[in-house]
């Protein structure tokens, strides 16, 4: 067996120290041995977006990514996500919309659409289908999705022009 | 599935990656930006004993502007190209094609030189830097080469890049005053591979350019006939003309995407399409 290398970082604002296999990717290293479940694991292959994470405030598949990767990194879940209550607004959306059946892909998709909203304005149906493309969602046929995204933009710049 | 298990190294230096692909040979693999070669490492298509992570050699990423040429390091992301005011500036043909590269995550983090040493056939950016007379800046521990597009692309994920030397930087010549530029495909959905694409240059006073196609071979594939009709600048020519052309020009093989003559006639659409602006 490879040698266990060692690995520090930051996951959700909590220091993370572990010991990992190099072939382990982030995801299963935030699964199995941060606990963290609410990151799913798809198709393992960076098709689905399931496991959409931000690292470095980027978002990213991790999956495509090995945890040794993410030495020294700024990991965010979302847990973390949750904790910090800045996207609220869109998780609330996503529920009074019913942006969600079975709920697999809802924690990559908050992720996903997070960056998106970070660039404020009031992005078109047609780019906000555009920045989740890469999402899988195999119940609601996206409208919902993309209208829960969609008030929360709006309602985002309403009020930062008020 | 997972990957099989391998020994990561992550070199801080240029010296040291050259140094561990020297020592390792074929048993090494690059992990660039990883957006292809993670799923290649889960499916065990590939199962190399070493991993040389690149990604923490500082300076691999710049892009700056050096006289008339545009130095793009292997490891600027998608999504850096995409919004850099250089890339805007002179060479919009990459900016205009970076939006067709998968989706916003995998942009992140997806690197040019990755995508060129993978040598897709329907992968938009080694159609660019065909386009584009890009060079390749090769390194390894024995020294520097330098490949141009042309060359590097050889055949289905096939290259010039030789064991132990290492993809560092693209050198784009920025294209004269008046050249135009088209980016275009069709694809199933947003994302996905093209059933065909156009990386096209032009420069209408001096009568040249430069029409490559992507998914219509095992290669980034120039279209001669079809440059020689826009390079007549004789106006528009009818579907059949180009049709013509391009069925002389292209040889595709069938893939999961379409069919060859399927392929041809999306090309032939392309170059009706962004003929006007060249």
């Amino acid at each position: 067996m490879n040698p266990l290398h060692p690995l520090s970082l930051h996951v959700n604002g909590v220091a993370v120290q572990a010991q990992v296999e190099p072939r382990q990717h982030l995801a299963d290293f935030l699964r199995e041995q941060v606990g963290l479940t609410g990151t799913h694991l798809g198709c393992e292959y960076g098709v689905c977006g399931a496991c959409t994470v931000r690292v470095d405030g980027r978002i990213v598949r991790a999956c495509l990514m090995l945890a040794i990767q993410a030495q020294g990194c700024e990991v965010q879940t979302i847990e973390g996500l949750d904790a910090q209550g800045h996207y609220k607004d869109l998780q609330q959306a996503f529920v009074a919309r019913n942006a969600l059946q079975c709920g697999f892909c809802t924690p990559g998709m908050v992720m996903c659409a997070s960056a998106l909203l970070e660039q404020g304005g009031c992005p078109s149906r047609s780019d906000i289908r555009a920045h989740i493309s890469g999402n899988y969602c195999r119940c609601t046929g996206y409208e919902a999705i993309v209208d829960a995204i969609e008030v929360t933009a709006r309602t985002r710049a309403a009020t930062t022009k008020a | 599935m997972k990957p099989t298990a391998f020994d990561y190294l992550c070199p801080r230096t240029l010296d040291e990656a050259l140094h561990a692909l020297a020592s390792h040979g074929s048993d090494a693999t690059v992990l660039a930006g990883g957006q292809s070669l993670m799923p290649m490492l889960s499916f065990r298509m590939l199962e190399p004993g070493f991993l040389v992570d690149i990604n923490r050699i500082p300076g691999l990423d710049s892009i700056e502007l050096d006289g008339g040429t545009l130095r793009i390091g292997t490891l600027a992301r998608h999504a850096q190209v995409m919004a850099h005011p250089l890339v805007a500036q002179h060479l919009p043909l990459l900016a205009q094609a970076m939006p067709h590269i998968a989706h916003a995550a995998i942009r992140e983090r997806g690197s040019l030189g990755g995508s060129l040493c993978l040598a897709d056939p329907a992968a938009e950016l080694p159609a660019c830097m065909l386009a584009l007379d890009a060079r390749l800046h090769l390194r390894s521990h024995q020294g520097t080469r330098e490949v141009a597009a042309a060359d590097f692309f050889q055949g289905l994920y096939q290259t010039a890049l030789a064991p132990g030397e290492l993809l560092t930087e693209v050198r784009i010549p920025v294209p004269e005053a008046g050249s135009a530029m088209v980016f275009d495909e069709f694809s199933r959905r947003h994302g996905d591979y093209a059933m065909a694409g156009l990386a096209a240059w032009s420069h209408p006073a001096s009568q040249r350019s430069r029409l490559v196609f992507l998914g219509c071979g095992d290669r980034p594939t120039r279209a001669v006939r079809a440059e020689a009709l826009l390079n007549a600048r004789d106006g528009m020519p009818s579907y059949a003309e180009l049709r013509q052309a391009i069925d002389a020009d292209l040889h595709p093989e069938a893939d999961l995407q379409a069919q060859p003559d399927t392929k041809r006639h999306l090309a032939t659409v392309l170059l009706q399409r962004a003929w006007p602006h060249l």
